[in-house]
């Protein structure tokens, strides 16, 4: 996120695209409730009739996979309107001609057409959104999980540009990260293509430190991104994978394809908490601690770096999963001699300037939101505060794409995908309070498809689509809309991703899990 | 910032302008008395308990929703003040279950805590009890009505933390409740069971169902901790006794959240000692994953890799780190493949 949590309550105009926060972020969610109490307006884009959107001053509930048509079409309103931020798209940033072409044949009426959000709901929201004050955009998944994911970010950031909402107190342009983490894995570099703090592997300079603080040879080729892994290891470019607390087989899309790479493999290790469906296919499983069970740091999605403390001891002969890869380290040759995770942490801070001022006794019990750039730095609140890490900000003119896989004939039902309040993913599962509370996926019909295929509410039903096929029960809901089914990943018993498509955004290979085609039967 | 002067107890104490008398005293740590107050709510001056005498003023006022003013002079603990407090406390008393001694919330109760300082037995009024049914038809919240004092936090709590709305007063005098629309048992409510109403319950009315049984106050210990599921990055409590988790429980110092958890952060706890959990190492053996030991499964994984290493290069070897793990062990893991196999084939579930 470019602006922090604790903004949310005093926001003016919160416009959310893709995001089920009340659901997927519970306490962001309260907090954006928090601030329509106070007064702030919302706008809510999401095909779903989700909690927020029954809480929004205006509701985009626009068809999946037609973000940019609908983002370019309030371009053009706001650019015909003159609501546009003219002092800071000439001061902060460049390219700005080129967009205002291209969201020229942008106009309400084609967009209406294309998004089904009527004329008025779109004059509205880029009415609210770009004349405000302050306005913060925030998206997750529902933006990212398509095949033109990166395109639909970069369309939000035109937008804010636009308009001069970004670097300032409650102004941004706001990701939420999924899982608790993943903002912090990706800081430490368990990427293919970057050292920790996203120092690229091809930059002899930062290969060069990397080589010196480690002394040993460092590859400067990126290496392969998570569907690359699946592919080379069918083809046997790839002969042994680690997994290490990920459940692929349940998460990935298109997870029959993930389960022939995993079964290609020469060498599996899974190391886990619980035996996840992927840890059944493996020759090896370690047992991981939990977060209970272990002491070092989480970054959450402000990027605030806060402590995870040790409360008990590792269940059984589990160990900590920093302890398990230290001692294979030293195993094959390169000891690793940490004596405490706050000793990772103090080479974590040498060699990666945005944690350059972190140790854990200044996380304390507040967290530092990074960069830190060093031991008496504050922390950073919101980023782009008078100038964009790049300079200026790039415009950049995008054009509507369609999904990869649309309903046909055969699978005449769009099925998208996301999670609900009481799980998380798929360990939550086993968590016998949650698991009684939520015990059943319960995919989302609408009334008149139900009426159409002769199915009660509570049935069980057969999912298909071209890759595979699985058992649910439905809920029949006006929370979807006609043509489409939604369902959860969080469930063993009806796991979704083998119906998802596994085509992917071109840049960052993230899967569209948010579209494909689907058909119904009776069981 | 303008600064006010007032006397509390004969101390001269400055406070900014806005305090209400209630912060004045707590922010110079003299005791005040509250059950329907909490700093994250707005204050409703409704149970009476937070009650001074004000130079000048006729009655006793409730600090909590008085503000401090210039000069003002304020008594806390005089006889007039004890007395008014005791009286509401022993009718509040009047027709609460005296059940201490198995009650879920005894060592941290602000009734009975209150009780105990100002003499209060149940004797003065003999008041007719409640009987009233005990909502437990969920996993994670128990209500007990019987013991719900009226105070009115758990309403504020989902209104106000949660955004939610699902509480409120129903019926009049003796017979009033607090609960969901036509008091119906939580699980049958929108509730979403965030637990905010039972972070700020005062008495036993609002307990954690799991830790029912499981552990009193002065014998757990609190880790504040990071919750392990979404992004939002929640600090809470976890409650451990005898090196055993028994439960979380808000902590109001948490730099994101405050007091405000969800379902997961605050109930699925439970999932550390899930009958799952794996305690052991696996090797697959004719087919079959069997328990083994540490050094044979480390070993067995040292050298095949170094093989498959020699065989076919160190790109032949990827892996998966993890974006439930810590920025400790993602950061050994990178440095794992890059460093002792020597390929850059690492990544994780970043983009979902």
């Amino acid at each position: 996120m470019t602006n922090s949590i604790n903004e949310i309550p005093n926001t003016k105009v919160m416009f959310v695209i893709g995001s089920n926060a009340t659901e997927a972020h519970p306490v962001i969610g309260t907090k954006m409730k928090q601030a329509l109490a106070k007064g702030a307006k919302l706008i809510v884009a999401d095909p779903r009739r989700i909690d927020l959107a029954d809480h929004s001053d205006v509701w985009l509930r626009l068809r999946p996979g037609t973000d940019i048509a609908l983002i370019n079409g309030i371009m053009n309103i706001i650019l015909a309107n003159g609501w546009e931020d003219r002092e800071f798209i000439e001061e902060r940033t460049e390219g700005f001609e080129k967009v205002r072409e291209a969201v020229q044949k942008y106009t309400p009426e084609v967009v209406s057409k294309v998004t089904g959000v009527p004329v008025e709901n779109l004059i509205e929201a880029a009415k609210i959104y770009a004349t405000a004050e302050r306005a913060q955009i925030f998206y997750t998944l529902g933006i990212t999980e398509h095949t033109c994911g990166t395109d639909n970010v970069m369309s939000l950031a035109n937008l804010a540009m636009l308009t001069g909402n970004i670097g300032k107190e409650s102004s941004g342009v706001n990701p939420m990260r999924g899982q608790n983490n993943v903002q912090g894995a990706c800081d430490m570099g368990a990427l293919p293509d970057v050292y920790p703090g996203y120092q690229k592997v091809a930059n002899p300079e930062v290969q060069a430190k990397f080589e010196a603080a480690w002394g040993v040879p460092l590859d400067p080729n990126p290496g392969f991104m998570i569907p690359d892994m699946f592919e080379a290891a069918v083809s046997k470019d790839l002969r042994a994978l680690y997994v290490l607390g990920e459940d692929p087989v349940i998460t990935d899309a298109d997870a029959n394809h993930v389960r022939k790479g995993l079964q290609a493999l020469d060498f599996l290790v899974v190391q886990e908490i619980f035996l996840s469906e992927t840890a059944k296919l493996a020759d090896v499983v370690l047992p991981g601690a939990s977060y209970a069970e272990k002491t070092g740091t989480f970054s959450n999605t402000e990027r605030r770096v806060q402590m995870v403390n040790q409360a008990i001891k590792p269940i059984g002969d589990a160990k900590t999963d920093g302890e398990i890869i230290s001692e294979l380290a030293t195993r094959m040759g390169y000891p690793f001699e940490y004596q405490s995770s706050e000793e990772v942490m103090q080479e974590i801070a040498k060699l990666t300037p945005q944690f350059a001022g972190i140790t854990h006794e200044r996380l304390g019990t507040q967290g530092l939101q990074w960069p830190v750039p060093h031991a008496e730095h504050p922390g950073t609140k919101f980023l782009h505060e008078g100038k964009f890490t790049r300079g200026k900000g790039q415009f950049v003119a995008i054009e509507n794409q369609l999904p990869a896989e649309l309903p046909d004939e055969e699978y005449p039902l769009l099925l998208s995908t996301g999670r609900k309040l009481s799980h998380y993913n798929v360990f939550t599962q086993h968590s016998p309070s949650l698991e009684t509370h939520s015990p059943e996926e319960l995919a989302e019909i609408n009334p008149s498809d139900a009426k159409q295929l002769g199915l009660e509410d509570g049935e069980q039903v057969k999912v298909a689509s071209r890759r595979g096929e699985l058992k649910t029960k439905i809920m029949i809901t006006e929370r979807v809309p006609v043509g489409m089914v939604f369902m959860t990943l969080h469930y063993f018993d009806s796991p979704t991703n083998v119906l998802t498509n596994g085509a992917y955004d071109k840049v960052t290979k993230t899967y569209e899990y948010k579209v494909c085609g689907v058909k119904i039967s009776k069981v | 910032m303008e600064w006010l002067t007032l006397t509390i107890d004969g101390r001269e104490v400055s406070v900014p302008k806005g305090t209400t008398v209630l912060d004045a005293c707590r922010m110079n740590n003299i005791p005040i008395p509250t059950l329907c107050h909490a700093p994250e709510l707005t204050s409703a001056g409704a149970c009476r308990l937070c009650v001074v005498q004000i130079e000048g003023m006729r009655n006793l006022p409730p600090s909590c929703v008085t503000q401090a003013t210039q000069g003002m002079k304020v008594e806390t603990q005089n006889p007039k003040v004890r007395n008014a407090r005791k009286v509401i406390l022993e009718l509040l008393v009047a027709n609460h279950p005296l059940d201490c001694m198995t009650c879920q919330k005894m060592g941290d109760c602000s009734l009975a805590e209150y009780a105990y300082d100002y003499g209060v037995n149940g004797e003065v009024y003999q008041g007719e009890k409640r009987n009233l049914p005990i909502d437990s038809g969920n996993p994670f919240i128990l209500r007990d009505q019987n013991k719900c004092i009226l105070c009115g936090k758990c309403i504020k709590a989902c209104s106000e933390i949660q955004g939610k709305s699902i509480l409120d007063f129903s019926h009049r005098g003796f017979d009033t409740q607090v609960g969901p629309a036509f008091n119906l048992p939580y699980n049958e409510s929108d509730c979403d069971f965030c637990g905010s109403c039972v972070s700020v319950c005062p008495v036993g009315a609002l307990v954690e169902k799991q830790m029912v049984g499981k552990g009193r106050p002065w014998e757990v210990s609190k880790v504040q901790t990071t919750c392990p599921f979404c992004g939002v990055g929640c600090n809470f409590d976890l409650n451990v006794k005898d090196g055993k988790v028994i439960g979380v429980t808000s902590n109001p110092d948490a730099p994101v959240n405050g007091k405000a958890l969800c379902v997961k952060g605050r109930f699925g706890m439970d999932m550390i000692y899930s009958d799952n959990r794996l305690t052991t190492p696996l090797i697959r053996k004719d087919g079959v994953l069997v328990p083994a030991e540490w050094d044979e499964a480390l070993d067995l994984i040292a050298t095949k890799l170094g093989e498959i290493k020699k065989t076919h290069g160190p790109n032949s070897i990827a892996a998966l780190s993890s974006a439930h793990c810590t920025n400790e062990e993602n950061y050994l893991m990178q440095k794992f493949m890059r460093a002792v196999i020597g390929t850059n084939n690492i990544d994780h579930c970043a983009r979902t």
